[in-house]
């Protein structure tokens, strides 16, 4: 240790090691060891005594010579088979290399300086001109939880060199550099307590990088004003060693980045190996990929997929400016390839949001569920769920739905967003279904799209003794407003009529709860598998309002959200938040609030039920089969269980 | 290029029965046939039905593509998104067994599976 860290790091690693409960003596000459056939004490020099259990002994490194001396070669005075810059002891034809070897007055311990040594010796063997110059000790390393590093010349004084230390007792941090007196290299330093800046600072040493202004930022961080420039890893040299596991430079891994197109650590790993070792150059590997990507002039971009270039936000306005209304006119001009499954339903989400246009005329860039307008369950079956707006539902409609599920053999149940669904469809009943369902009144319930869902309610004032408005009313005018217009994700949403909030808005992509003075409207909450609570979007507002807000809402982020995105995460990775939002929806700070009205006003328009286009057009119709040469053939591999009186889908 | 192997070849439907850029299936003896119909590339192609993650007769269902720098054609099923080639049947991003695949032609607007 002492050949690596000053005395005041020491101290510091010390106080460090003291706090975690150790009793370090120091400067203790051990006179003998005490104890009858087993030891129990130590004995120093100044007649101190401490009673131990046990002694571990470390000796250092103690040259084997014998043989060079027995042999006449020259030995140093502590040790050491002497050596020259090419391992060549006193008798020029005999080599010494590794912990034997002592070269310039040093013995090295290491295995890394020990190959070099024998490189040294290949060479000379094979006439070549390599020669040993040392060797860098520099290193880092975990001391009990406690980071330790030193590098380059962690000693160098005045006038030699000027020292920057900082040093924060209280939490336990030293760091020394050591800068050249002219101000403009580092020659070395220390690290304790925090060594995060070592692989840099290293760097900095070995490649002879001229310092930024202010040098002490280097252990310090930049504080405040501008970035310190040249202290980044791009401004390292192409020999500059990063991964030293696998001997891999800068250059090496920029290359990587340029020519062979690795953009992640693990696409380098497979290049280069580099950060396959100690792990401990990942985080530089990483600034350097992003680094060289960026000075490229690439940025880090979310693209559909490999047949678009674009992110879904980009091929939202390109297929609105361009007019374009089908996937392949989509691909032809924006796309390579043949689209895949990635691709086809997110054009799709995107033309929904775009034009509103019958889903069924593009089927087959649909997702199973779109294509066939139905939910496909375990088995091949479909469900069916008709709308039923805020969850309100007749008597003679729930007896017809009884009716309807008993003559198809449905499995029935109530659904968390109150209304039914009817499991077990045939793919080959759903136009039959349908059919009969829209004679009683019904119409689809979107339960297959990427749409909005439903608007769950309370019962509000109409019957509730605390309902403040009617919940319901309200709920059946939001739900009927946005039925049928896909998003980039399914959106569900909820009415209470007061603060009880029994209808959970809160935990709703958009939720409205009445107060004392008009509503409140919550946005971006979620249930699911990472629940967050709805933010407060605006307070007190009327319904047209409220609606108002909504539209423009609703439009921004089917515009602008990627492919399968919630509103919760949307927000969450939307710059500003809330803030941010509340300035475009109610402030209209980006002025497109006007647009976004009429966008979604015509996306309200051509809403259409689209179970009643289908059962109305036979060609459509006929999609509806299992087996197109035999549609009558229901799928015979299609097996039910029973459980409490119903049907069940088979286990997997 | 395949070695030749006698196949009967069975008509089994119209080729406007089959969605352009989709898939539908076919009872052909008794087998659940998928069959897709590759208009974008003017190619067919026909694979079994089944689904070997988990058993389920689905593949005509699912949505048809391409992939890599070959363009190679591919079918992904419905449920997990497990996609197979439609060449050689192999599946091209997890670890489930390869699907069979058969000999197609359409001549005269009628769709034939070859039958070994
Ligand atoms: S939220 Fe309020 S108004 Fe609605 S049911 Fe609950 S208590 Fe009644
Ligand atoms: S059943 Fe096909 S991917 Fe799971």
């Amino acid at each position: 240790m002492p050949r690596q860290i000053d005395t005041a790091g020491s101290a510091m690693l010390q106080s460090k090691l003291e706090a975690l409960g150790l009793k370090i003596h120091l400067s203790k000459a051990t006179s003998h060891i005490g104890g009858d056939g087993k030891i129990d004490s130590l004995h120093f020099g100044d007649g101190s005594i401490l009673e131990v259990d046990m002694l571990v002994i470390s000796a250092g490194i103690r040259p084997r010579d014998e043989l060079a001396k027995l042999a006449g070669l020259e030995v140093g005075m502590r040790g050491g088979i002497v050596v020259n810059d090419t391992m060549q002891t006193s008798d020029q034809r005999i080599f010494a290399i590794g912990e034997c070897a002592l070269h310039s007055g040093m013995i090295y311990g290491l295995v890394a300086p020990g190959y070099d040594m024998a490189e040294v010796v290949v060479s000379q063997l094979l006439q070549g001109a390599r020669a040993f110059t040392g060797y860098d000790m520099s290193s880092k390393l975990k001391l009990i939880g406690v980071d330790v590093a030193s590098f380059g010349d962690p000693f160098i004084a005045e006038p030699h060199s000027r020292s920057i230390v900082f040093e924060d007792a209280h939490s336990g941090v030293y760091k020394r550099i050591n800068i050249s007196p002219d101000g403009k290299y580092l020659l070395g330093g220390v690290l304790i307590g925090d060594a995060e800046a070592y692989n840099m600072l290293l760097q900095t040493v070995n490649n002879k990088i001229a310092l930024p202004p202010h040098p002490e930022d280097l252990i310090l961080g930049a504080r405040g004003g501008e970035a310190s420039e040249g202290a980044g890893v791009m401004s390292l040299p192409d020999e500059a060693l990063v991964c030293s596991c696998e001997a891999v430079t800068k250059g090496m891994i920029c290359d990587a980045v340029t020519e062979l197109g690795a953009t992640s650590v693990d696409a380098m790993k497979k290049c280069n190996k580099a950060g396959t070792g100690c792990g401990g150059c990942v985080p530089m590997v990483k600034d350097l990929i992003n680094g060289t990507l960026t000075a490229q002039g690439a940025y880090i971009k979310n693209v559909l997929c490999e047949h678009f270039d674009y992110s879904r936000q980009e091929l939202f306005d390109l297929l609105k400016i361009n007019d374009i209304k089908t996937y392949s006119a989509a691909l032809d001009h924006f796309g390579t390839g043949d689209g895949c499954e990635v691709c086809k339903p997110a054009v799709g989400s995107i033309l929904a949001g775009l034009w509103n246009d019958l889903i069924v005329k593009q089927n087959v860039i649909q997702d199973t569920n779109d294509r066939y307008l139905a939910n496909i369950q375990k088995g091949g079956s479909y469900s069916v769920m008709p709308r039923m707006a805020g969850g309100e539902v007749s008597p003679s409609q729930l007896m017809a739905i009884g009716r309807i599920a008993e003559k198809y053999n449905l499995y029935t149940k109530i659904t968390g967003g109150q209304r039914i669904d009817m499991f077990g469809a045939h793919v080959s009943d759903l136009p039959d279904i349908w059919e009969e369902l829209i004679k009683e009144g019904f119409e689809s319930g979107h339960a297959y799209g990427k749409s909005l869902r439903t608007v769950k309610s309370c019962v509000g004032s109409t019957w509730c003794r605390y309902g403040l408005h009617d919940s319901v009313s309200f709920a059946i005018e939001i739900e009927n407003r946005y039925k049928g217009i896909r998003s980039p994700h399914k959106m569900k949403s909820g009415v209470s009529g007061c603060v009880r909030e029994c209808a959970e808005a809160q935990a709703k992509d958009f939720g409205v709860i009445a107060t004392e003075k008009g509503w409140n409207l919550y946005v971006c909450g979620n249930g699911g598998a990472k629940p967050q609570h709805a933010q407060l979007l605006a307070g007190d507002i009327d319904g047209p309002t409220l609606l108002k807000y909504l539209d423009r809402f609703m439009m921004f982020y089917i515009k602008t959200a990627d492919p399968l995105m919630r509103t919760a995460t949307w927000l969450n990775k939307m710059d500003g938040g809330i803030a941010y939002l509340r300035n475009v929806v109610v402030n209209d700070s980006l002025g497109i609030c006007a647009d976004l009205e009429a966008e979604i006003e015509l996306l309200i328009k051509n809403y259409h039920c689209e179970w009643k286009e289908v059962v109305e057009n036979p060609e459509l119709r006929k999609q509806f089969t299992h087996f197109v040469n035999a549609p009558k053939v229901k799928d015979p591999t299609m097996e039910f269980a029973e459980m409490r009186g119903q049907k069940m889908s088979k286990a997997w | 290029m395949e070695t030749a192997v006698a196949v009967t070849w069975l008509p089994v439907c119209q080729a406007t029965d089959i969605p352009a850029d989709g898939g539908a299936c076919a009872l052909v003896e008794g087998e659940q046939v998928a069959i897709f119909n590759f208009a974008r590339r003017g190619e067919w192609y026909a694979t079994q039905n089944l689904c070997p993650h988990k058993q389920q007769m689905i593949l005509a269902r699912g949505l048809i593509g391409s992939t890599g720098e070959t363009c190679e054609p591919k079918v992904a099923c419905p449920y997990h998104k497990r996609t197979f080639s439609l060449l050689t049947g192999e599946c091209l991003n997890a670890d489930e067994c390869a699907i069979q695949t058969y000999p197609i032609k359409v001549e005269n607007d009628v769709v034939y599976i070859g039958w070994a």
